[in-house]
């Protein structure tokens, strides 16, 4: 009996390692890019930005949303993150502060003016709409190599530029997606370009980006987002202007309780 | 036989790369999807933020102005009420902030002019505050609006706050509080310390208002404990901390109870009584992926009695079923008070109901229903909202309730049932 528990266990733990750690060459190699590429972008310490958000839908009508905030990078876990909503102006002030984590479910709360009251957002929330956009809120998180599985496909040539192809599987099993599939220039290590596949496969979304520019002579950042979804003909650009690095007061402290409560 | 697997070897090579090119044109393909917006990548040096300018004076005005239409679709059971209301209601927000948001200046203010109740006309002071930022500490000298608890059917931990009872029964309007505020974040939490050196008293509707008991509750006619009657300089400290997916606060008030209770004299006379209270309050969530385990609960001591109360429930969130969140929430409330409590909450299970439609005019919908395990009073309320354009909301609101206890509060206001609408534009 106990011979059994054991064998069972192993067989288990087996299936475990097999599960998580990368065995083929070509799931190796995948997970090499993605850790390259965040190490690429290791100490940005942090950044201020303001994001206009441009909602399009079949008919090419437009809607304009207004955020602003800032990040603070965390050696060790996920960043963690402030929203502020600006317009429309009936959520003025709202704000959502998130700490990212490279393993297990994020911490998210939600600042409400109107009622003075935090409130927190049950983390399996990922996969729906940020504020009625095609991006869910999982895209908009920070993008932490241990939230994915991944799997190198190619080298190709995407708008003149050499890029790799990587197929990330979400960890968690509230994503929205069944897989994903990433292109990351081979020079400099910056996503170009993401195709979403929904839970059943079918393709869902791209994300393009645009207009990088580098900032404190290392960080590589995109003026903008532009996420298609091919389901419903409907699309979000995300304008990210304004970015700032190495603000000195953003803090730990800039992350508190009190901070949700006074962001504006 | 060796030729069948040449064959076969032949024929898998050919599908191979057959798949090799329908990807190689599916690249290509995408290659022309992308041309018109080619990645331009730009280098910018000297960009690096070192310096952070101090900001001077920023001033924001905002706010919304808003028209309800109130409908009860029972008459009135006392003399002088209406059936239909019309309202108007302003709330404008000014802030200041200097010292690159050191140093601000919050002002809310609140005004509502009723058709027929004169009483329900009021105006009142939200907030209006200093305050001073200093790396881990916040001090703020003004009138403050403070929330804490969890939970959705009660808030027995809220206690600085009068509730703005002319706003209707709906717990979430509270009068501006006086205060003196300390606040200070450490790695092991957040400590607030307040001293209110004012009490703000209750306000009732007037003789053409509805949802009040059929004689005039009159604030004058009001009993402290404390000999400074409303100058009690009332105390509150709260210890607040977020240990991973735990929300945990622990807080003490002393004072005047911002909740009266009734004496009626023999000849039938009411007078609010105010007794000076020390109350402890604790607040706990937990969220385990979709679910929020909610617990709220106090100790109240005053001469007269001790109480125990609490809220303890959960709500559960399907997201994105067909983009919509869908929110399920299961309360039950015990309180000591019994039938004293105006909102009548002693023994009660709230079950309730969140949609979020999560689609660019933010549609959502909240409803609940309460019912007294006791006496199978009910009480039920549902609103929805939408936003108009950019700058405008659509809301309705109803609320309902079915009792034929007569001890209770809610008895003596069981017609006063309404639908609404509202329409409010944002500036």
């Amino acid at each position: 009996m106990k011979k059994t528990i054991l064998i069972a266990a192993s067989v288990v733990s087996i299936a475990l390692t097999a599960a998580i750690s990368p065995q083929t060459a070509e799931e190796k190699k995948g997970l090499e890019i993605s850790k390259k590429a965040e190490a690429a972008d290791n100490g940005w310490g942090n950044t201020s930005q303001t994001l206009t958000m441009i909602l399009k839908n079949k008919n090419g009508q437009t809607t304009t949303r207004k955020t602003h905030g800032f990040s603070l990078e965390v050696i060790g876990d996920g960043d963690k993150s402030m929203t502020v909503f600006d317009t429309p102006k009936d959520v003025q002030g709202t704000a959502s502060m998130t700490y990212t984590h490279k393993v297990g479910d994020d911490d998210q709360w939600l600042y409400l003016p109107a009622l003075k009251r935090v409130k927190r957002i049950s983390s399996s929330n990922k996969s729906g709409p940020f504020m009625g956009s095609e991006f869910a809120f999982e895209d908009l998180s920070s993008q932490e190599v241990e939230k994915y599985t991944h799997k190198y496909i190619s080298t190709v040539k995407l708008a003149g530029v050499v890029v790799y192809k990587l197929e990330r599987v979400p960890v968690s099993a509230t994503s929205g997606y069944k897989k994903i599939t990433v292109y990351i220039n081979k020079e400099n290590l910056r996503p170009e370009r993401i195709i979403f596949y929904d839970r059943k496969a079918a393709k869902l979304k791209t994300l393009v980006y645009s207009g990088y520019k580098k900032y404190a002579g290392k960080f590589w950042r995109a003026d903008q987002m532009k996420m298609v979804n091919h389901q419903n003909g409907k699309e979000t650009i995300l304008k990210f202007e304004g970015y700032k690095f190495n603000d000195p007061t953003i803090t730990e402290e800039s992350f508190t309780q009190n901070s949700l409560k006074r962001a504006k | 036989m060796l030729k069948v697997k040449f064959v076969i070897l032949i024929i898998m090579l050919l599908g191979y790369s057959s798949v090799m090119i329908s990807q190689e044109i599916e690249e290509e393909i995408f290659e022309e999807e992308i041309l018109d917006e080619d990645v331009i990548s730009e280098e910018i040096e000297g960009e690096q933020q070192e310096k952070v300018k101090v900001k001077k004076l920023t001033s924001e005005l905002s706010g919304n102005i808003r028209g309800d239409y109130r409908y009860y679709p029972d008459e009135g059971l006392y003399i002088g009420q209406q059936q239909e209301y019309v309202s108007a209601v302003f709330n404008p927000e000014i802030y200041l902030e200097w010292a690159n948001g050191k140093q601000r200046i919050q002002f809310k203010g609140f005004g509502r002019l009723n058709q027929y109740d004169n009483k329900q006309t009021h105006v009142d002071l939200r907030e209006f505050y200093y305050q001073r930022v200093l790396k881990k500490w916040e001090i703020s000298i003004g009138v403050k609006q403070i929330y804490w608890g969890f939970t959705e059917s009660n808030h027995l931990v809220n206690v600085i706050n009068q509730d703005d009872v002319l706003e209707g029964n709906d717990i979430e309007n509270k009068l501006g509080q006086p205060m003196g505020h300390i606040s200070v974040s450490q790695k092991w939490g957040t400590v607030d310390f307040m001293v209110m050196p004012y009490f703000r008293k209750v306000q009732f509707p007037g003789i053409r208002g509805r949802g009040r008991p059929p004689f005039l509750l009159d604030e004058d006619n009001i009993w402290f404990e404390s000999e400074n009657e409303e100058y009690n300089p009332d105390l509150a400290i709260r210890w607040f901390h977020n240990i991973k997916s735990v929300d945990i606060g622990l807080s003490h008030f002393y004072g005047t109870s911002r909740v009266p209770f009734f004496d009626v004299s023999l000849e039938g006379d009411f007078t609010l009584m105010h007794e000076l209270i020390n109350q402890t309050g604790l607040e706990f969530q937990a969220t385990t992926g979709a679910m929020l385990w909610k617990l709220e609960a106090i100790n109240r001591v005053s001469e007269r009695k001790t109480i125990k109360a609490f809220t303890v429930g959960a709500e559960y969130t399907f997201s994105n079923v067909f983009k919509t969140d869908l929110g399920f929430l299961l309360e039950y409330n015990y309180d000591d008070r019994g039938a004293e409590l105006i909102n009548g909450l002693n023994d009660d299970v709230f079950m309730g109901m969140r949609i979020g439609f999560n689609d660019k005019q933010s549609t959502d919908f909240l409803g609940g229903i309460n019912v007294d395990a006791e006496t199978g009073t009910m009480t039920y309320f549902a609103e929805a909202n939408r936003r108009l354009g950019d700058s405008w909301k659509l809301s309705f609101k109803m609320f309902g309730l079915n009792t034929d206890t007569e001890t209770e509060f809610f008895y003596l206001i069981r017609k006063d049932g309404f639908v609404e609408a509202s329409l409010s534009k944002y500036f």
